[in-house]
């Protein structure tokens, strides 16, 4: 089984606050810290626990700036055992549309049986999974939380819906599938680790390379424009109710019953 | 725009999700303004009664678009059906709702029919027949304005963020046939045991963090059942193992925007304000006075959760008799 693990070096939002830039175009990336996409982590466990069950490999992808390599490194070190980095001034700006393009390229330049994708990134959109299947006419499932080998043609796959609930189905192979947190529990990943991929060489590709025309990607290529960024609103701070517990519970009910949906 | 508003209407057997008529309110707000043409659109098997439902939120058209192949949601059978009828009826705005199943069928419709998309938006505003839409980036820190380029532009709106209109209307369910060509993917069923109330639908959520102190989440459920609300969890929980990872709220787990959101001994990291923050009233219970969810909170509890949570309880039980 030949696998294909799309993976994306994101800011690291959960530790840190983003702060918009002064024109309002983008966010302030001089402080900031980057990780790989959450998601990405139990795409890539699922992979190499396939792999060591049915034999094959596992290749990492990312689209990105050449500082994407560290991510690309951080996630063979789990066990993977290619790395391919896509990166071209011309690919910036690209929406979801756009990176699904560049990773059908690269795709279609291998001999995949299995793609996967974390379920969202950064951007929270979960799209590019849905977009990359439909434009290499492979079937897809999204929030794929249980995999199980048929045969080697066809999964069963187990995906995440409403309530928690869980809707079981079989694809056939080779498809698409984006994964959910908690299909796993991803290794973890030592400095050790790192230091024995630190000598594999990862092939970098650029437009050229992937055989892309610079319209169909990259911000010219965006059928998603981006027009600013802006802060939410806060609220202005908590109220503190105090007193007895009974008088605390009376006067949150009175909240409640004017403002908080409690008939 | 001449070219008219289509709504994608999601039903899961034969029950609309509360979303469908979130966008549809929202397609014939726009529709109104644009002055175009609001059409809905409902799959599956079976249907057509059902479709009658929609009549309420104004809809000049209601399709039904009906095959025993959409009897359960298969991306690849409702994206083949849909973007048959998109071809049909051409219409220049598609709105979904963003749960997991418009999420899903948007994403791969947009890229069948090569239109772009603008995912979980929060806001929609028209100016002259330019459509803005805001959505949430970077786990809801920050807000992004986006316009779409292109004949066919499709959005995906996000749960409890639209309001509910009845707008009245006439409009009768029409059938229609779909080709739902070769399908990849065989449907084997769902397992529906966890019986618990959708956290992103759900009107009231009810979450337990680190101070649950364990696996024990009985006063949070018994609260949460008196108020018809779901259960959450924050990502501390979740990694102790105290609650399943669809239950978690937050920046790695279910984003949501109800009209009230309880935390219980929830301190508030970062990555847990992201997917509540936007809820419309919150309410923070945590002996700690210093934690920082109280900074998002709109009401302040410093009480012991386990005294304070089953109180709560008993009081709203009195009133709702």
């Amino acid at each position: 089984m030949e696998i294909l693990v799309c993976v994306k070096r994101v800011p690291d939002t959960a530790e840190n606050e983003i702060e918009v830039n002064k024109d309002g175009t983008g966010i302030e990336t001089d402080d900031l810290v980057y990780s790989v996409n959450e998601w990405d982590n139990y795409a890539v466990e699922e992979a190499i626990q396939i792999r060591d069950k049915v034999g094959g490999s596992v290749t990492i992808v990312s689209v990105g700036d050449e500082e994407s390599e560290e991510v690309v490194r951080r996630e063979m070190a789990m066990g993977a055992d290619n790395g391919l980095l896509l990166t071209d001034d011309a690919f910036e700006g690209s929406d979801g549309k756009g990176t699904a393009t560049l990773l059908k390229a690269v795709v279609e330049k291998g001999n995949y049986d299995l793609i996967l994708t974390g379920a969202q990134a950064d951007d929270g959109a979960g799209q590019v999974g849905g977009m990359l299947a439909t434009m290499l006419d492979m079937p897809y499932a999204s929030l794929v939380n249980a995999i199980e080998m048929l045969d080697d043609k066809k999964l069963k796959i187990g995906r995440e819906i409403e309530g928690g609930n869980q809707e079981m189905s079989e694809i056939e192979l080779p498809c698409v599938l984006s994964i959910q947190t908690g299909i796993n529990e991803p290794r973890y990943v030592g400095i050790r680790g790192i230091r024995k991929v630190a000598s594999i060489e990862i092939p970098v590709y650029g437009a050229g390379d992937l055989g892309l025309s610079a319209d169909a990607i990259g911000a010219a290529g965006a059928g998603v424009k981006r027009l600013d960024y802006f802060v939410p609103e806060l609220g202005e701070g908590a109220e503190m109710l105090e007193g007895s517990t009974e008088e605390i519970v009376e006067k949150l009910i009175e909240l409640l019953k004017a403002k908080g949906g409690i008939k | 725009m001449s070219k008219g508003i289509m709504v994608v209407a999601e039903q899961s057997d034969g029950v609309f999700r509360k979303v469908t008529f979130e966008v549809l309110s929202e397609g014939k707000r726009i529709a109104d303004k644009l002055g175009c043409q609001l059409t809905a659109v409902v799959l599956g098997a079976d249907i057509a009664a059902l479709g009658q439902e929609l009549q309420a939120y104004g809809p000049d058209r209601i399709l039904a678009v009906e095959d025993s192949q959409l009897a359960d949601y298969l991306t690849d059978a409702y994206t083949n059906a849909l973007s048959g009828v998109i071809e049909q009826e051409d219409p220049g705005i598609l709105l979904f709702g963003a749960s997991v199943q418009g999420k899903d069928l948007s994403a791969r419709v947009a890229a069948r029919i090569d239109a772009p998309l603008a995912v979980d938006c929060v806001a929609i505003s028209c100016d002259g027949d330019v459509l803005t839409a805001t959505r949430p980036i970077y786990g809801g820190k920050l807000l992004a304005n986006v316009v779409l380029e292109g004949e066919r532009q499709l959005f995906s709106i996000r749960p409890n963020t639209a309001e509910i209109i009845k707008a009245g209307g006439d409009a009768v369910v029409e059938t229609v046939s779909a080709e739902i060509g070769t399908v990849s993917m065989k449907f084997i069923e769902k397992r529906m045991e966890t019986g618990k109330i959708d956290l992103t639908e759900a009107n009231i959520v009810v979450s337990g963090g680190r101070g649950m102190g364990g696996e024990d989440y009985s006063v949070v459920e018994d609260l949460a059942a008196v108020l018809g609300a779901a259960v959450g969890a924050s990502r501390a929980a979740v990694d102790e193992g105290w609650r399943s990872h669809s239950d978690q709220v937050g920046q790695t787990g279910k984003v949501v925007s109800p009209g009230l959101y309880m935390a219980f001994g929830i301190s508030g990291a970062i990555q847990h304000l992201a997917g509540m923050s936007s809820s419309k009233v919150i309410v923070a219970i945590n002996n700690d006075a210093e934690a920082p969810i109280f900074a998002k909170a709109d009401y302040a509890v410093v009480a012991d959760l386990f005294e304070i949570a089953p109180y709560i309880t008993e009081e709203i039980q009195k009133i709702s008799g």
